[in-house]
C-alpha cells in the first residue's frame, strides 16, 4: 500500500517486524503493540528510529511513558466506519504532545483525508494507488472549519471574530 | 432567521463539490457501493425500496420562505411533486435520482440548506422547539445554542464515524415541544442561582428496539462550557460506545451498561482536562452567532382586533382557530400551526404547490418565516391576530387548514412497508384509515388531546413508545401485525408506553384503537382528564380487558 507523507507518496523507511522476528540489527523497525510493552526498553535501546502499531481499541495512555522516545504511532482503521483512531490521534497530538509521526493504517480512503488530517495526522498508509495519488488535491477540499483542533488551523469562531475585528478598524 | 455568512456558504459549496466527486467516482466503479454507502449515507442518502431517498435538514425547525420555495422546487424538479416532513425537523424525498443528486444539493445549497449529517453514525441535525423565539415565557432562544451546536458538529474531525448515530435536541422552554428526553443528548436552558444561563444536560435516551428515557447527567453546565461538555461526552462514547452488535451501539446502552454514575465520572474526568481548552465560549462568539439572527419588528397590535370579532361568528373559523392558534409572546400576535395530517392522506407530506403557497403566505402574514415541528406539521410564526381570517381561508384552499392539531387523527407515522425496506409493515394506511375512523371533529374534539405514533418496525422512526397510543407493526408468519402500547409520552414528563397486549391483524387495528378511545371516555375521571392522564391514573388493566374482552 502507498504511503502518503509531507504531502507525497514515499518509500517506507520503516520495516515491520513480526512479534517472533529477531530485530533487524540497523534501520527502522515498526513492531506491534503487544510486542513493544512486553519490553520497551529492550525496542527502544537500539538508538534507531522506533514505531509501534497501536490498536483502536486500547487506551493511548499506555504509550504516554515512551512518547518523546517513539518516532512513529501507526494507528489503525480496521474499518473506514471504525472512528476510534480519531480520539486516539487527538489525544496523542493534543493531550500527550506526542510530536512523531502519526501514520493512519488499514482502510485509509481518500474521503477521509481531511478528518484525518485535523485529527493530527501526516502519514498514511493508503489503500489505494488512486487515493494516494489524488492526495494532494483531496486535502484542498476544505477550507472552512467549524471547530478548533491542535492542528492549527483557524476554525469559522475565531476567523469570523478576526473578520468583524478588521472590518471595525477599516482594514 | 440565522443568515450565512461566507465562512458557512463557503462550506456548503465545499461539501457539495466533494460529494459530486464522489458521485462521479461511484458511478464510474472507481468506489465501490460499500464504500460509497457511508459517503452517502452521510449526505442524507439512503437506498430504500424502490429508489434512492433524499433528507435534507432543516435545523432547528427553521425556514425562510426563500428556502421553503426551494424545497418545493427540488419536489418538483428532482421527484414526484411532494415531500415528506420527518419527526426530526427534516424533509424526505423519496424518488431522487443518484446522478441528479449533485445538483439538487446545489440548488439547496444556493438557500443555505443541505443533506450533511442527516443519516449515517455521525452528529445528526440539531433539533429545537419549533416554537423557539416566540413562545411565551421561554428563558431565552435556544436557537442561538442550537446554530452554536449545529456549526459544533458539522464535519466534526473525531466525531464522524461513531459507533451509530447521534442527535441532539434543545429546549428553552418548561414545556418541552423537542422531546429532549428520548434524543442521545438532551439540554435544556434554564438559569442558576445566579442568574447565568445553561443547561440541564441529560444522556442517553432513545427509542428503537431498546428504548430509555434520558438520564440526567448535569443539572447545570454554563453556556460558556457547553462544546466542552458535550466533546467530553463524545470522546468517552467514541472510544467506548460498542461497535460489536448494531443494536447495542447507540450511546444509551453505554450509560446502561457503565450505569448513569460511572459514565457521568468518565464524562468528568475527561472534561476536567478539555474545560479551559479552545472550545469554551467567550461573550463575543455567542454574540457574533446571535447577531446573525434576525427578528421581526412587530407592531403594537390589539389581543382582539375588529377582524377577529367578526369572524367568530363562523363556526368554521372559530373551529379552526380555537385549535391550531396559540399564543405569542408579542401583543396582537399568534403562532399558527398548519396541520399536515388531512383526512386520508399520509401524515406529514406536503405538495410541492402547497409548499409554494404556503411560503407565499407565510412572506404576507409571517415575516418570511416557516416552522416544522417533530410531530410532523408546520407552523407559522409571527401572524398578526387580525390577519387570522384571511389566512385561514387561504390555508383552506390550500388544503391546509384541517382543525385536528393535537387531536386523535393528528398522527405520527414513518413511511413504512410502503417505502422503507426496514419495515416489516405498513405505517401510513393505519394513520390513513384511523383519520378517516376520526373524522368527525366534534368527536375528536371530544376525546382531546391524544397522540397516536406509528412506526413499521421497531427502529422506532414513528416515536411508538412515546406516543400516548402507539402502534408498532411486526411480522408474524409473514403477515403484518401491531402491538399497541398505550401511556407514552415525550415531553417534559416523558414515558415509555405499555403494551397492552398481544399483537393484531393489520385489519383490526383500527377497531381496537377505537375501543381504547371508547374505553377512555367511560373511564375518564372528568372531560378534561387527558387520555394519558386516564391511564397513568388507571393502569393498562381497564383498557386491556375493553379490548381483548371480545377477542
Amino acid at each position: 500500500m502507498p504511503l502518503v507523507k509531507g504531502g507525497k507518496i514515499q518509500t517506507d523507511e520503516y520495516v515491520h517486524v513480526a512479534d517472533d522476528a529477531e530485530l533487524p540489527e540497523a534501520g527502522a523497525v515498526l513492531v506491534s503493540a503487544t510486542r513493544f510493552l512486553a519490553d520497551p526498553e529492550r525496542v527502544l535501546r537500539r538508538r534507531e528510529k522506533v514505531g509501534v502499531i497501536w490498536p483502536n481499541n486500547r487506551d493511548v495512555e499506555d504509550l504516554v511513558p515512551y512518547v518523546e522516545r517513539l518516532a512513529l504511532v501507526a494507528l489503525v482503521f480496521p474499518s473506514f466506519r471504525d472512528g476510534r483512531a480519531y480520539s486516539q490521534a487527538r489525544l496523542l497530538r493534543e493531550r500527550y504532545f506526542f510530536r512523531g509521526e502519526l501514520r493512519a493504517t488499514g482502510q485509509v480512503l481518500r474521503d477521509q483525508f481531511v478528518f484525518m488530517l485535523r485529527a493530527g495526522f501526516d502519514a498514511f498508509e493508503v489503500k489505494k494507488q488512486a487515493d494516494a495519488e489524488a492526495y494532494a488535491q483531496t486535502v484542498k477540499r476544505y477550507s472552512v472549519f467549524y471547530q478548533p483542533t491542535g492542528d492549527g488551523r483557524v476554525a469559522a469562531p475565531f476567523r469570523r471574530l478576526q473578520l468583524r475585528h478588521s472590518e471595525s478598524a477599516g482594514l | 432567521m440565522y443568515a450565512y455568512d461566507e465562512i458557512d456558504r463557503t462550506l456548503i459549496n465545499e461539501r457539495v463539490s466533494e460529494f459530486r466527486d464522489q458521485v462521479k467516482r461511484r458511478l464510474s466503479g472507481e468506489l465501490t457501493e460499500d464504500e460509497f454507502k457511508m459517503l452517502r449515507l452521510q449526505n442524507g442518502v439512503y437506498l430504500q425500496l424502490h429508489a434512492y431517498m433524499f433528507r435534507i435538514a432543516i435545523p432547528y425547525g427553521t425556514l425562510s420562505s426563500a428556502q421553503l420555495r426551494r424545497l418545493a422546487h427540488v419536489a418538483r424538479r428532482y421527484d414526484r411533486g411532494y415531500g415528506h416532513f420527518t419527526t426530526r425537523q427534516n424533509i424526505q424525498f423519496n424518488w431522487i435520482k443518484l446522478a441528479e443528486l449533485p445538483d439538487a444539493l446545489a440548488d439547496l445549497a444556493e438557500v443555505g440548506i443541505h443533506s450533511m449529517q442527516t443519516s449515517g453514525n455521525n452528529t445528526r441535525n440539531v433539533t429545537s422547539d419549533q416554537w423557539a423565539g416566540v413562545a411565551p415565557g421561554e428563558i431565552e432562544d435556544p436557537r442561538i445554542w442550537s446554530e452554536v451546536l449545529r456549526q459544533y458538529t458539522t464535519l466534526h474531525p473525531e466525531f464522524s464515524f461513531l459507533p451509530r448515530k447521534f442527535k441532539f435536541a434543545i429546549t428553552a422552554h418548561a414545556h418541552d415541544r423537542a422531546a429532549i428526553k428520548i434524543h442521545d443528548i438532551g439540554l435544556r436552558l434554564h438559569k442558576n442561582e445566579q442568574s447565568e444561563t445553561g443547561f440541564e444536560v441529560l444522556v442517553g435516551g432513545g427509542l428503537g428496539r431498546t428504548p430509555f428515557i434520558a438520564k440526567t447527567i448535569r443539572p447545570f453546565i454554563h453556556g460558556r462550557d457547553i462544546l466542552s461538555y458535550v466533546e467530553a461526552i463524545m470522546r468517552v462514547y467514541n472510544r467506548y460506545g460498542r461497535r460489536d452488535n448494531i443494536y447495542k451501539a447507540r450511546i444509551k446502552i453505554l450509560v446502561h451498561e457503565l450505569g448513569i454514575e460511572k459514565f457521568a465520572q468518565e464524562v468528568e474526568e475527561e472534561w476536567q482536562q478539555i474545560r479551559d481548552g479552545a472550545l469554551r465560549l467567550d461573550d463575543d462568539t455567542i454574540e457574533d452567532i446571535r447577531s446573525r439572527f434576525s427578528y421581526p419588528t412587530y407592531e403594537k397590535l390589539p389581543h382582539m382586533p375588529e377582524e377577529l370579532r367578526k369572524a367568530a361568528h363562523d363556526p368554521l373559523f372559530e373551529r379552526w382557530r380555537r385549535n391550531a392558534v396559540f399564543p405569542h409572546k408579542a401583543t396582537g400576535y399568534s403562532i399558527v400551526t398548519i396541520s399536515l395530517k388531512p383526512v386520508g392522506g399520509p401524515p406529514g407530506d406536503a405538495t410541492a404547490d402547497q409548499m409554494d403557497a404556503l411560503a407565499d403566505l407565510a412572506d404576507k402574514y409571517s415575516f418570511g418565516e416557516i416552522r416544522v415541528g417533530h410531530e410532523q406539521n408546520l407552523a407559522l410564526p409571527h401572524v398578526a391576530r387580525r390577519d387570522l381570517p384571511e389566512l385561514w381561508k387561504a390555508l383552506d384552499k390550500i388544503g391546509l387548514a384541517t382543525p385536528n392539531v393535537n387531536l386523535v387523527s393528528d398522527i405520527i407515522a414513518c413511511p413504512g412497508l410502503d417505502y422503507c425496506s426496514l419495515a416489516n409493515a405498513r405505517s401510513i394506511p393505519i394513520a390513513q384509515e384511523l383519520t378517516r375512523r376520526f373524522a368527525n371533529h366534534d368527536t375528536a374534539n371530544l376525546i382531546g388531546r391524544l397522540h397516536i405514533n406509528i412506526s413499521g418496525c421497531i427502529n422506532a422512526c414513528g416515536h411508538h413508545h412515546v406516543g400516548h397510543i402507539g402502534i408498532l407493526g411486526v411480522e408474524k408468519n409473514g403477515e403484518e401485525f401491531y402491538q399497541i402500547t398505550i401511556g407514552g409520552r415525550a415531553d417534559e414528563k416523558a414515558e415509555l408506553g405499555v403494551l397492552i397486549g398481544p399483537a393484531v391483524p393489520y385489519n383490526e387495528v383500527a377497531d381496537v384503537i377505537e375501543d381504547i378511545v371508547e374505553a377512555y371516555l367511560a373511564l375518564r375521571a372528568t372531560p378534561d382528564e387527558l387520555f394519558v392522564d386516564t391511564v397513568k391514573r388507571l393502569g393498562v388493566e381497564p383498557f386491556r380487558e375493553r379490548v381483548y374482552a371480545t377477542r
